[in-house]
């Protein structure tokens, strides 16, 4: 996904964080939460603490300050798509569903209830009553459809919009030929019905996705191209400054609707500050969380540190770094040459090499991810074992092909490490150490790049569905040109599998479902199109000045924090 | 004098024009394509075709880059494709922080560079001197990275006079400043000496010391004003070279500064951002060279302008 | 004067014996080198040790044997780079200078314009276009280098080709190519030593810089540029890493600096000022 894109290094980064080991089962059954066929699935209570200490404990005030290296791009729900901007978007917008916090679970945000028909074409959202924008407006249904309209008008140039192409009417709206999309109607001024083409069982994840959060008409129409430096939203935090490069405020929307939040007063964020500078300004207290997280160089210092260590999370995250193989570029269009590579690959020493901030992968899924296979071995490491493959692969084993990499650290030296593993079994590679927009345009090429390493680029799930682990980098739909299946790997008989798979909408399978999933891609790996390589962590450190329940920090949907739900522990 | 600087000032324009349109090829040559970028990964062959139709770029490249130049002339850079704001913003946000690096490096260049240069030609051909020059000379080869890291090591890390990088206070403005003026220092170092040299051959001079006056002031009342040219014309070819050159002090030391913005539009393909800050940057260059053509006769009207 | 001439003069040797020892470990650097520069027998950024001399990177190769195996890249680099730049400046300068005229201001113009290019970025740009090579790397430092040798040069063939010699041989009909083979050339060849070895601590330099930014030579053919650039994260923790390769890249700058300087003093010593 794009978020990831903004960032130089992965080590700078944190991303999607997910839950960590012991709450794994938890993620696993993490579907809708909406119960039968034609169910309606009431809102939680309008405060949602999580497993949150005594309410007592926590008081309302307080403020704290966050520092980011590089500014926030654009606020707008819409656009943003950046690790950076879409948690604060979270906090400024809101949509009909949300995430509970700390989990991956859907709950009603906006949205007080919703049904699903038998079909599972047909959604109905009944929206809360009394919801205020900023401005004091009071958000209605009609709201709900601009902002969806908006978003999917190709003038907005959003990103998300191809998520929502399984909405009825998309493509005749985004050609023009069509002034609205027939499948977002309103029949009262709190009611939103949404009507697909096919049945999708990620469709309330796309609702709980930053791009269909609801925008207020005549502020974007009054700020233009700029709405996304003046955001005008329903969430818990409104932005009062923003200067550009320096800093942005957010201060507490008084009218939330949901009673108790947002805990803190004042949300700062300080911007152009080193993640060096920032943690030994955390360690100072100066600031309360280093939004760039811990640079590699300071890592093992921090981790030695008691008194620092204390004040890191650490938890997955939604991520898997890969090499992608050509199975349209001899000699990775033989099955046992790919094969090989899984098996001569040291994936161990690949992770102490990023001082073990990963754990080796084995099946395109994160472990955090529902559908992930605990039972499902992979391809052992075993240096012997690939030999024999590559010798059972042609007359000839060993041959020379070219790695892509992006050229910004760790990457190469991940990429050197690889190289190294498969010249051992006599695969000669030469490094292509290339920008990141290099690396992907020969990715996007049929013939442009036999092998590829991810890293920096690579994918982290932007909704916690397997599906979005699929379609776009591992489907027939993303081997095209200009596409980001990297492996040009298409298997009509597993996109199959994956339609039957999203078209099981009722969440009371959520669990088959995902089953479901897992297979698919475990079954992928017998193809060997990827060799998967490791699932990074993200880590997170605060000041002892906040505080939140557990799992704001490095929530799987928030980084580096559920603004919404942090507190300070100094108020009085 | 009206004329020429006219004249100048059209070379400058055409400059930055051939400047635009060289970059603006190039970055049409480069394999990547923005679109694939700006629509997302979810966005198929028909949605792409209009996200390109929106940013225009499924015009000829001749007809874009008329309508770039077109908004330049009311002053427009454009919008970043990824970050999707005005480039002039992006751009503005950032340059203050160069533009402080770039004239506190200048200072410490002149401070440092002037008076050893004018010690060693007052100790000529003493040991002090040759280790003076010797020492100019080193820092004149030494990497930017390593005397960056090595500034870094010694008074941030080990003596903690520093802080370790960022922008904002004046304390952290030094170390970078204090890379970039040692390493062109040496050079105002060794231009200096010759210039001190010179004028203390002359008699006047001699006359001068002869009576008894003072160093110092035979330095301000004799000395600067004959090396001042010379200085003029390096102070502005340094812009020059800073402008093309700062990203690494910027990146060892964490420094906010343009070079950043513009390393991140390379990884992204930013063609708007790439275009507004080689043209920014450019137009710096122009202008520091404009400036060491102009100090010449303005200061010492015996050139005469061709 | 003359002590401080000598001093020159011992300095430049000393340069000499520098790159005489960087050319001796680039060429021998199969024999030289304890290790093969890509595998790795030690463990991630070992420090200095009886076993490796100068410790093992991040990716527990021996930091020695890259070292001498990156005098081969940097010294290509460096020397090719800056011959190609040389060339191409001569060949602008003195068709120009030579010329005059539309061909002459054209040309000039041109190199104008390439002054005020910001020249890291145009080289990060074209080198974005190509497949990345050694080769690629010193296409694109020459690309961005040329431009202050041409300008010397014009200026030199202005005032050669006005002297008198010039213009008698020109009257009784010599041609260009001989004119300029004979009698213009010729006398160029101290500015282009001089230059020519100057340039290179330039070139070296603008390698570094290139490979810092992770733009030099690919991985895993060492380069002192991309040694530092591989290692940089860990200044703090592993500050060898850093400093070694930068130190040579130093020196190396240093000891061509020194030998163009005195060569200066020797060929021409109207020669002044910075390059």
């Amino acid at each position: 996904m794009n978020r990831l894109l903004a960032s130089a290094s992965i080590v700078t980064l944190l991303a999607l964080g997910a839950c960590g080991e012991e709450k794994k089962e938890e993620a696993q059954q993490a579907a809708p939460a909406a119960s039968n066929t034609t169910a309606t699935t009431e809102a939680a209570p309008a405060a949602t603490p999580a497993p949150a200490p005594a309410a007592a404990e926590i008081k309302q005030g307080g403020s704290m300050i966050v520092t980011f290296k590089d500014d926030l791009p654009t606020l707008d729900p819409a656009i943003g798509y950046d690790w950076k901007n879409w948690s604060v978007i979270k906090s400024v917008f809101d949509g009909l569903l949300d995430y509970k916090p700390g989990t991956t679970e859907i709950v009603p945000d906006l949205a007080e209830s919703f049904e699903t028909s038998a079909d599972g074409l047909t959604y109905t959202f009944k929206l809360r009553q009394g919801v205020k924008f900023h401005n004091g407006r009071e958000m209605k249904a009609a709201d709900v459809k601009y902002s969806l309209e908006r978003m999917i008008n190709p003038a907005t140039t959003s990103p998300g919009a191809g998520y929502y192409a399984g909405i009825k009417g998309f493509a005749e709206f985004q050609a023009g030929t069509a002034t609205e999309v027939a499948g977002i109607t309103t029949p009262d001024d709190y009611t939103v019905k949404l009507e697909l083409t096919a049945p999708d069982a990620t469709t309330l994840h796309l609702l709980a996705l930053n791009f269909s959060y609801v925008v207020p008409k005549e502020e974007v129409e009054k700020s233009g191209l700029d709405f996304g430096k003046k955001p005008v939203g329903t969430g818990a935090y409104k932005v009062t400054e923003w200067t550009s490069g320096q800093k942005i405020v957010l201060d507490r929307n008084a009218d939330y609707f949901k009673a108790g939040l947002p805990r803190l007063d004042k949300i700062t964020f300080e911007i152009g500050q080193e993640p060096v500078v920032a943690l030994l300004r955390l360690q100072k207290g100066e600031i309360d969380i280093a939004g760039d997280g811990i640079p590699p160089a300071k890592f093992e210092e921090i981790m030695n540190d008691p008194a620092s260590k204390d004040l890191v999370i650490t938890a997955d995250q939604l991520h898997t770094g890969y090499v992608a193989m050509n199975v349209t570029m001899k000699p990775f269009d033989n099955v046992a040459v790919r094969q090989a590579v899984n098996m001569a690959i040291n994936k161990d020493r690949i992770v102490k090499l990023i001082n073990d901030r990963a754990v080796p992968a084995n099946q395109p899924l994160p472990p955090a991810m529902p559908g992930y296979d605990t039972s499902y071995k992979g391809y052992a490491f075993d240096v012997e074992g690939a030999k024999a493959k590559l010798k059972e692969a042609g007359p000839e084993a060993g041959f020379e092909t070219d790695l892509y990499v992006m050229n910004t650290d760790p990457q190469p030296r991940i990429a050197q490490a690889i190289q190294q593993d498969l010249a051992t079994i006599g695969i000669k590679v030469n490094l292509k150490s290339q920008d990141m927009g290099t690396v992907i345009a020969a990715g996007g090429k049929k013939d442009g790049a036999p092998m590829i390493w991810s890293g920096g680029m690579a994918w982290i799930a932007d909704f916690p569905d397997p599906s979005n682990f699929y379609t776009v980098i591992l489907g027939c739909g993303g081997a095209v040109e200009g596409g980001w299946n990297w492996s040009w790997y298409c298997n009509e008989a597993l996109d199959k599998r994956a339609r039957e798979a999203n078209a099981i909408t009722d969440p009371a399978k959520a669990g088959e479902r995902a089953i479901a999933w897992g297979k698919i891609f475990t079954d992928l790996m017998a193809d060997a199109p990827w060799a998967p390589v490791f699932n990074e962590k993200a880590y997170v450190v605060h000041s002892k000045r906040v505080a939140g329940p557990n799992g704001i920090f490095a929530d799987p949907i928030h980084i580096p924090v559920n603004y919404d739900e942090v507190y300070a522990t100094d108020v009085k | 004098m009206a004329g020429y600087l006219l004249r100048r000032l059209f070379h400058a324009l055409l400059t930055l024009i051939g400047i635009s349109l060289i970059t603006f090829i190039i970055l049409f040559a480069l394999p990547g394509d923005p679109v694939n970028r700006v629509a997302g990964r979810m966005a198929n062959d028909q949605q792409k075709a209009l996200v390109r139709e929106q940013l225009g770029l499924d015009r000829p490249l001749w007809e874009q880059y008329g309508r770039y130049v077109g908004k330049l002339a009311t002053g427009d850079l454009g919008r970043s494709f990824m970050q999707r704001s005005e480039v002039s913003e992006l751009v503005g946000a950032r340059l203050p922080a160069t533009l402080w690096l770039m004239l506190a490096a200048i200072v410490c260049e002149l401070v440092i560079g002037l008076s050893i240069g004018a010690v060693a030609a007052f100790r000529r051909n003493t040991l002090l001197d040759q280790s003076v020059m010797v020492g100019a000379f080193v820092f004149v080869s030494a990497p930017q990275f390593l005397l960056g890291y090595t500034l870094l090591y010694v008074f941030a890390v080990w003596l903690g006079w520093f802080p370790i990088g960022g922008y904002g206070s004046l304390s952290q403005i030094v170390l970078p400043a204090l890379t970039l003026g040692l390493l062109g220092g040496g050079w105002y170092a060794r231009m200096m000496r010759s210039s001190v040299i010179e004028v203390l051959r002359q008699d006047f001079v001699r006359t001068a010391r002869a009576k008894g006056l003072s160093r110092l002031r035979i330095v301000f009342v004799h000395i600067v004003p004959n090396a001042i040219l010379p200085i003029i014309a390096m102070v502005g070819i340094d812009i020059g070279i800073f402008m093309s050159g700062i990203v690494v002090v910027e990146s060892v030391f964490g420094w906010p500064g343009i070079g950043q913005l513009t390393w991140q539009a390379i990884q992204q393909l930013d063609i708007p951002i790439i275009m507004g800050v080689t043209l920014v940057s450019a137009c710096a260059i122009v202008l520091g060279n404009l400036l060491a053509d102009l100090a010449a006769p303005l200061i010492d009207p015996r050139i005469r302008l061709k | 004067m003359v002590i401080g001439a000598i001093l020159k003069r011992k300095l430049a040797l000393l340069g000499l014996i520098v790159i005489a020892i960087f050319a001796a470990a680039a060429i021998l650097a199969p024999w030289l080198a304890p290790y093969d520069p890509t595998v790795s027998p030690g463990d991630f950024a070992a420090p200095p040790s009886a076993q490796f001399w100068f410790g093992t990177d991040l990716l527990g190769r021996d930091f020695l044997s890259r070292l001498i195996y990156g005098a081969r890249a940097t010294l290509i680099i460096g020397i090719l780079a800056n011959g190609i730049a040389v060339l191409i400046g001569t060949v602008i300068g003195v068709t120009a200078g030579y010329l005059r005229g539309w061909v002459g201001s054209a040309l000039m113009r041109f190199t104008d314009l390439m002054m005020a290019f910001p020249a890291l970025l145009l080289a990060i740009l074209l080198a974005a276009i190509f497949d990345p090579s050694l080769w690629i790397v010193v296409l694109v430092i020459a690309m961005v280098s040329w431009v202050q040798i041409a300008r010397v040069v014009y200026a030199e063939t202005i005032s050669l080709a006005e002297r008198e010699y010039v213009v008698a041989v020109r009257s009784v009909g010599a041609s260009s190519a001989r004119i300029i083979l004979r009698h213009i050339l010729p006398h160029l060849v101290p500015t282009l030593i001089v230059w020519g070895t100057l340039g290179i601590a330039t070139t070296s330099l603008f390698e570094a810089t290139l490979s810092f930014l992770g733009i030099g030579v690919q991985p895993p053919t060492p380069s002192w540029g991309n040694m530092v650039n591989e290692n940089q994260t860990y200044f703090e923790a592993a500050p060898w890493l850093v400093f070694i390769p930068g130190i040579a890249i130093g020196l190396l700058a240093l000891s061509f600096n020194l030998i163009g300087d005195a060569l200066r003093d020797i060929l021409d010593p109207t020669l002044r000022g910075r390059h």
